[in-house]
């Protein structure tokens, strides 16, 4: 009976290009199968409508003007931050420290903001505060690229570790900033008098924050596609000793990468910090850093589809604080959800770029 | 790459149109807004023990009066709380809650913003010098409550001694704390004061997270107290943390928030709470009616604000609910005072005199008498506690927090 099968149940092998309609085929899966697992999920833990639930995602989401936009408001700066990481990531350069670089550019606005805000004039010191911040986050990220260019550490534990020394270092002044005296709270910074905080377009608070991205998105977008720095980036992605051979100065591209993306993450915190939430807590970047990253490679380090990207990201995520409030369930149960679709919409990239052989039946020998 | 923009773009229309279409007949037309709405900002779920008191609160008031709750969970202490602020308005809120210390700020910027809406925050500090008319605070006078734990903590050393397990200068109590501001001061003075009124020999050990709600924290530092010869804790701090390490190492332990029974069944004595339920349903009711709310409210023993759980007679010391009652009694007769001087000293000293902070303010400024008959003044020029004197008896292990 037992036949010697020394083929395996099924064997993967990479494909070729598929042809579009396929490909599409396949995500369009993909998402009819999210959402059929999230609906059985939902059903099965819940005993809700899972139709409703989705609706009520949805509502969270866009359902009015002001939750629109708090949606762009998130997406700008998850974008900004992905935007940030996604020169040294194409460099094959492992920025795990984004976190730490947003917080390090919010601690100097806050510094700033703080110190000055009473002395200088507040355009001014909007400006001073983005200089501080450009400046902070872009030496945040040099300090493990000039160690991986030198010595060749392990940027990846390196930048990691940098996220800790900046959550201290902000820990530190919150207990010297704090109001009152032993709450660990700093409070919104000038609310009084908002000085060092972006002004409003009309009544709007966000709207400035998300021009500002919007803008930078462009910038990246041109640097990294028409700029040589950009190209070089490529080449040193690609292979370092082409790099070198073609006469890139490899050290000299991976610490002004570094700086470009610490500054954009530094920016990151300013943007938060002036022009946000007006406060400095230690878990402001909120998982941004980390969360850009995802952006980044979803995107395949592609700046416009980082957009949707962060979109895809954001609506998930403010869909799902909706479901907590209006069906009283905990807020795990909406990461569940979030985390399911996602998983298959990464999962699906997979299929896109390897077959899967099954092994042939043999007889009528069942599986 | 540039399939790939089209892939993302697609992916997410797709799972926008198909949900929309699958929902369109879903309902989500229940528009029956007849009813008040009341909103509800909590800085974390019903996991934590703090939040879940205010959740059950809020519950328990919008039942009462018939009104309409919208609850909002995990809103951190940051532009998050403006914005759920500013939604719960959009969904028509008339009156909006919020439970965290760190809220403040952003209720008051909402508050500005919406004129025509009441916002409440417990625990907070600011609204008697901010002059909103829509913006207030409001607190309990849970010193007490924690003063009538004490007690219970007090007899259950008594007992160890008498039973010959401690000696009575091993009476060591200890105290999870989060912050070393006044509000978390304020509570294990008053715990510590209400276990010397009947264990003399007493001495407190407080050590602080530096964080609301952490339970490995909470954990390991009740732990630390335990190791340190505390032979009961207590704790205010909002995870099950200090709880479930006094449960584990057999150490009796009276808690916050709520009863930790069920988890802690063989530890467990007692747990004052402040129970939110009068102060929401005076300040939706006010809000209905377009009647003003007072700036600083201070719920009390006697509004049903402070209130002690049922006691574990398995833990507890025999006679401690008698000796509760009584000391209860006192306090709302005014003949007991939690904070009288007499009772207390600093550095050695009795106190006639003492300049609080009680306008909140960046450089601390004390700015208000407080000690007045021989007593200190607790929650009377504002809600929120101001009580952080630093009295003999009980050993700081660390202030960086």
């Amino acid at each position: 009976m037992r036949k010697q099968n020394k083929e395996p149940l099924f064997h993967i092998t990479k494909r070729k290009e598929l042809p579009l309609a396929k490909v599409w085929l396949v995500r369009l899966g993909a998402i009819v199968a999210a959402l059929i697992v999230c609906a059985i999920v939902t059903t099965a833990m819940t005993g809700l409508d899972p139709f409703s639930v989705f609706g009520t995602m949805i509502d969270g989401a866009i359902g009015t003007e002001r939750k629109t936009w708090i949606l762009f408001k998130e997406l700008a700066i998850l974008l900004s931050v992905a935007l940030a990481l996604t020169p040294a990531f194409k460099m094959k350069f492992w920025n795990l420290g984004g976190e730490g670089q947003i917080l390090i550019g919010a601690w100097a606005t806050a510094l700033c903001m703080i110190y000055m805000g009473d002395v200088i004039p507040s355009g001014l010191l909007i400006l001073i505060c983005f200089v501080a911040a450009v400046i902070c986050g872009a030496i945040w990220a040099m300090i493990p690229a000039f160690f991986k260019a030198k010595w060749n550490t392990n940027e990846t534990l390196f930048t990691l570790m940098m996220n800790y020394v900046a959550i201290q270092l902000v820990a530190y002044f919150v207990i010297i900033w704090e109001v009152p005296k032993g709450s660990g709270k700093v409070g919104i910074i000038n609310q009084q008098t908002m000085a060092g905080w972006m002004p409003y377009v009309g009544t709007n608070s966000y709207l400035l924050v998300i021009l500002c991205v919007a803008v930078l998105t462009a910038a990246m977008f041109v640097y990294l596609k028409y700029s040589k720095q950009g190209y070089e980036i490529s080449v040193v992605g690609e292979s370092k000793r082409t790099a070198s051979y073609v006469g890139i100065k490899v050290d000299r591209v991976i610490i002004r990468t570094l700086l470009l993306s610490g500054a954009i993450c530094g920016l990151t915190g300013w943007l938060i910090v002036s022009g946000i939430d007006h406060t400095i807590t230690t878990t402001l970047a909120g998982g941004r850093g980390f969360l850009g990253i995802m952006v980044s490679w979803l995107a395949q380090f592609n700046v416009i589809a980082m957009i949707f990207a962060s979109l895809l990201i954001v609506f998930l995520e403010q869909g799902a604080g909706e479901i907590s409030t209006s069906f009283g369930l905990n807020q795990s149960f909406a990461d569940i959800l979030t985390g399911i679709i996602l998983f298959f919409i990464i999962g699906c990239e997979f299929f896109i770029n390897y077959k899967v052989h099954m092994r042939k039946r043999s007889g009528k020998e069942e599986a | 790459m540039k399939k790939k923009v089209l892939s993302l773009v697609l992916a997410f229309m797709m799972i926008f149109a198909f949900s929309v279409t699958l929902t369109g007949c879903g309902g989500g037309d229940d528009s029956e807004d007849a009813a008040f709405k009341v909103g509800f900002i909590c800085l974390h779920d019903e996991n934590s023990t703090y939040d879940k008191n205010f959740i059950d609160a809020a519950n328990a008031a919008c039942e009462n009066l018939n009104v309409e709750a919208v609850i909002k969970t995990n809103i951190p202490e940051g532009q998050e709380c403006y914005d759920a602020a500013a939604e719960l308005v959009d969904a028509g809120c008339g009156i909006i809650f919020a439970d965290s210390f760190g809220h403040e700020d952003f209720m008051i910027q909402a508050a500005k913003d919406f004129p025509e809406v009441q916002f409440c925050h417990s625990t907070g500090t600011k609204a008697h010098t901010e002059g909103l008319d829509n913006y207030h605070n409001a607190f309990a006078s849970i010193y007490e409550g924690r003063y009538l734990a004490g007690i219970a903590a007090g007899m259950k050393i008594n007992e160890m001694i008498d039973a010959g397990d401690i000696t009575a200068d091993q009476a060591k109590l200890g105290y999870v704390g989060a912050f070393t501001y006044a509000e978390v001061v304020s509570g294990y003075t008053s715990f510590f004061l209400g276990a010397r009124s009947v264990c003399e020999s007493a001495t407190m050990e407080v050590t602080f997270t530096g964080s609301w709600y952490d339970e490995a924290l909470e954990k390991e530092a009740a732990n630390k107290l335990i190791n340190d010869g505390c032979v009961l804790i207590s704790q205010h701090a909002d995870s099950m943390g200090a709880p479930t390490a006094c449960e584990s190492k057999g150490v009796p332990n009276v808690s916050y928030n709520g009863s930790t029974k069920d988890a802690c069944p063989e530890t467990f004595i007692v747990s004052s709470r402040i129970d939110w339920t009068p102060y929401y349903e005076y300040a939706i009711k006010a809000a209905m009616d377009g009647e003003a709310i007072d700036a600083d409210w201070t719920g009390t023993l006697a509004t049903g604000s402070v209130v002690l759980t049922d006691i574990n007679e398995d833990v507890a010391a025999e006679g401690t609910a008698k000796a509760i009652e009584e000391a209860q009694a006192k306090l709302e007769a005014g003949e007991l005072k939690v904070f009288d001087t007499a009772t207390f000293t600093v550095e050695g000293k009795t106190l006639d005199s003492y300049k609080a902070d009680v306008d909140t303010d960046a450089d601390y400024t004390p700015d208000t008498e407080v000690i007045k008959d021989g007593a200190f003044l607790e929650s009377e020029f504002r809600s929120a506690p101001y009580f952080d004197l630093q009295i003999d008896g009980i050993k700081l292990l660390d202030t960086k927090f």
